[in-house]
């Protein structure tokens, strides 16, 4: 018989025993059931978006707007006659100045944006203004004597129009039409400022998108992520402005204080500031999953939360200029599309790569990026980089970000070595659209922006990247961990850290198989040999 | 004089099959995060891995505890006497039925060679995995506390050691049938109880 102490004592073991079993087991419970895998329903708290976009007085009564308009810039005096600071604002902002302050290699200041850049979609605005500036928030911008002190030439129209009515003419240096006029089958009619300038309001996305979706001559040609159907996006394409979802508007993120409109794109900014960001509303640990909350401290939202770009109609992947200039047999222009209509040829522009549904580069970026400047040399052995998303896995502020690299082939001097900008729209025929005459164009171009042309001309490669932030799928769509973490990764060309999941160590695990091996066989032949001589 | 003798403690029988679970799940888990093949998908077997991680250094901590409580952590202590003996039996004696050069008693149930290796695994392998472990779980570059940039190292050595200790649950697993009979090492480990060598005192202390 047990004594009375000894059950006790043996109870106490037990219970000792059953403590030591249970609590490891609990330990790891707790970790599993507080690492919430991201399907569980729980919402990241989204932080209330709130427009102030009711109109503080009813233009229609103002009776100065019902006065006859016959100019455009008359409307905009009438508009600066009330809105009397406002033209200070317009003018200093980088929608009217196309210009920003970039700091060059070599340390000095200057001014840089989309007046003086090199792109390799039509790579240059000068001596091609009435074109590329019908895109200015201004009027008359038709060669480089455009004067930016003057607020006449302010169109406040473009942006501020609710009636869908105001259009720029596509060739007229960023003015409407005084009459009737026909561009490539479509009918630009005199707009009706009455009508308009009493109908005004916050930018709809329809205002931002009549030039940001259209960007480089067509539908998101450019950007990929921003594009005319962006005005009837669903939830599925777009989770913020889906008109069947949240239906944002574009200023709902592009906060705008005076006029100065935040957010910028790297193809032409290159500074960390002014940046819409996911966290103003989201947080920086928007997951209900604290290892996914991690993850914002190397990793965009957009990399995960963009898995596709593109998703409706196809953005342009390619330009090929060295092309152009093939004729028809009768000598008409030559146009070839692909099933999809998309334009893979045009006489005047030369060859095209389209792309629909196209998952993105995937780079480092800190918010600064490095331009490609006029003047700068280029080495013809290597693709040109016109901008360089700066970043890397060692530099505490940068991030991993979706980017579409456009790539190029573009005009350059053989002799100095320098990309050339040429005159390509304009009505003689040293406008390469009008003679097709390589040589004269680059003549032109060059002269315009006051740099020389030896007179020899090549194609060389160039590329661009655009840094990816429209287009939110719906979380479902997100990125997967595996999309990142296995051997065969979309992070594959990011080689300068560890990724868990993609990248081992050859040596050491060689070393550790080959040790495996060793010892399954040292036992095997031993045991044999046991079985054998017993 | 052989006698059957209650030669590991409920506890350390508990510990042992424990940490063999979680070491073979460790490793069949820590593959998959390794990327050497994909069964459970990335995210779930970065939870469970991570649970068993927890598990696992939870049951070290009792471990350590027991051993020091019962004194058990002196069969660790390394010894030379006999090893080269020990050897010789592996490699030439076992198959000539020879007996094992040493005896299992309660108070020296590990032989030389199982001394050292058992040793090695307490306070090489196992700290190794649990520090590299540990760094890998909570390193978020940059705002680490632990100033390392980047996993390489630190992942390189922790699957470098889940290779060491996969190699020696092989070794181990084939040991445990050079007992006196292929079962009876194993059925002690399950049950406690073992057949073994005592002298007199040993039979007098039990």
């Amino acid at each position: 018989m047990l004594t009375d102490k000894e059950t006790q004592q043996n109870f106490l073991k037990l219970l000792a025993l059953f403590v030591a079993i249970v609590i490891p087991w609990i330990a790891g419970g707790i970790y599993y059931f507080n690492t919430v895998p991201y399907y569980v329903e729980n919402q990241a708290t989204i932080v209330e978006h709130k427009t102030n976009t009711i109109s503080h007085a009813d233009h229609s009564l103002f009776e100065l707007l019902q006065q006859p308009f016959e100019t455009p810039q008359q409307v905009t005096g009438a508009c600066l006659s009330c809105h009397n600071n406002t033209d200070q604002e317009i003018m200093s902002s980088s929608h009217w100045k196309w210009e920003r302050d970039y700091v060059t290699d070599s340390g000095d200041t200057i001014q840089l944006g989309k007046k003086n850049i090199i792109n390799n979609f039509c790579i240059g605005i000068s001596s091609n203004e009435p074109r590329c500036t019908s895109c200015h928030i201004g009027y008359g911008w038709k060669d480089n004597s455009f004067d930016f002190n003057d607020n006449k030439n302010i169109d406040c129209l473009v942006c501020h129009d609710q009636t869908g009515t105001y259009k720029k003419f596509p060739t007229g240096a960023g003015l409407p039409v005084a009459q009737k006029k026909e561009f490539k089958g479509k009918i630009f009619d005199k707009p009706d400022y009455n009508l308009i300038a009493q109908n005004v309001g916050a930018p709809k996305r329809e205002n931002c998108g009549v030039c940001h979706f259209v960007g480089g001559g067509g539908n998101n040609v450019k950007h990929g992520d921003l594009a005319n159907e962006i005005n009837q996006v669903t939830r599925d394409v777009d989770v913020h402005m889906g008109i069947n979802g949240v239906n944002m508007s574009c200023v709902d993120c592009h906060k705008t204080d005076r006029h100065n409109i935040s957010g910028s794109l790297y193809s032409v900014a290159s500074t960390n500031e002014n940046r819409v960001r996911c966290e103003q509303c989201h947080s920086d640990h928007p997951h209900s999953n604290t290892i996914l909350n991690r993850h914002t401290k190397k990793v965009a939202c957009q990399t995960c939360h963009i898995p596709r770009f593109a998703k409706i109609s196809a953005t342009k992947m390619n330009w090929d200029w060295s092309t152009a200039g093939k004729f028809n047999a009768d000598s008409s222009k030559m146009v070839l599309k692909d099933s999809l209509g998309n334009m893979t040829y045009a006489t005047i522009k030369g060859s095209f790569v389209w792309e629909r549904n196209v998952v993105p580069e995937y780079h480092w970026f800190n918010g600064n990026a490095r331009h490609h400047l006029l003047e700068d040399k280029i080495d013809t052995s290597n693709v040109i980089q016109l901008n360089t998303l700066l970043g890397s896995y060692s530099d505490k502020n940068s991030k991993i970000v979706p980017v579409k690299k456009h790539a190029g082939r573009q005009i350059y001097d053989a002799v100095n070595n320098t990309l050339i900008v040429p005159r390509l729209f304009g009505k003689d025929s040293t406008a390469y659209w009008k003679g097709f005459d390589w040589d004269k164009a680059a003549q032109a171009g060059m002269e315009s922006v006051d740099l020389p042309y030896s007179g020899e001309y090549g194609f060389v490669s160039t590329e661009m990247y655009w840094p990816i932030n429209h287009m939110v799928s719906p979380k479902e769509e997100s990125l997967q961990c595996a999309d990142c973490h296995s051997r065969d990764s979309y992070l594959k060309n990011l080689n300068d850290f560890y990724l868990p999941g993609r990248d081992h160590n050859n040596f050491f695990d060689n070393l550790g198989i080959i040790l495996l091996i060793i010892s399954f066989l040292g036992v095997l032949t031993h045991g044999l040999i046991r079985l054998i001589k017993n | 004089m052989k006698k059957k003798t209650y030669i590991y403690r409920g506890f350390e029988r508990f510990w042992h099959w424990n940490q063999a679970l979680l070491i073979l799940f460790l490793a069949f888990t820590g593959f998959e995060i390794h990327g050497s093949y994909s069964i459970i998908g990335f995210e779930n077997v970065i939870r469970v891995h991570n649970m068993a991680a927890w598990a696992l250094l939870v049951l070290i901590v009792f471990a350590i505890f027991w051993h020091f409580v019962t004194g058990e952590w002196r069969q660790y202590i390394p010894t030379t006497k006999l090893i080269k003996a020990e050897i010789s039996y592996y490699i030439t004696g076992i198959f000539k039925g020879a007996p094992h050069p040493t005896h299992k008693t309660i108070y020296n149930k590990f032989s030389p060679l199982q001394r050292i290796i058992y040793l090695g695994l307490k306070l090489l392998v196992i700290p190794v995995q649990v520090f590299t472990g540990l760094i890998y779980l909570f390193y978020v570059y940059p705002n680490n506390p632990v100033h390392v940039i980047g996993l390489d190292v630190i992942a390189t050595i922790h699957s470098f050691g889940a290779y060491i200790l996969l190699s020696f649950v092989i070794a181990h697993v084939y040991l445990v049938t050079t007992g006196s009979t292929p079962l009876s090492n194993l059925k002690a480990m399950i049950t406690g109880w073992e057949i073994v060598e005592v002298d007199d005192e040993d039979g007098q202390k039990k």
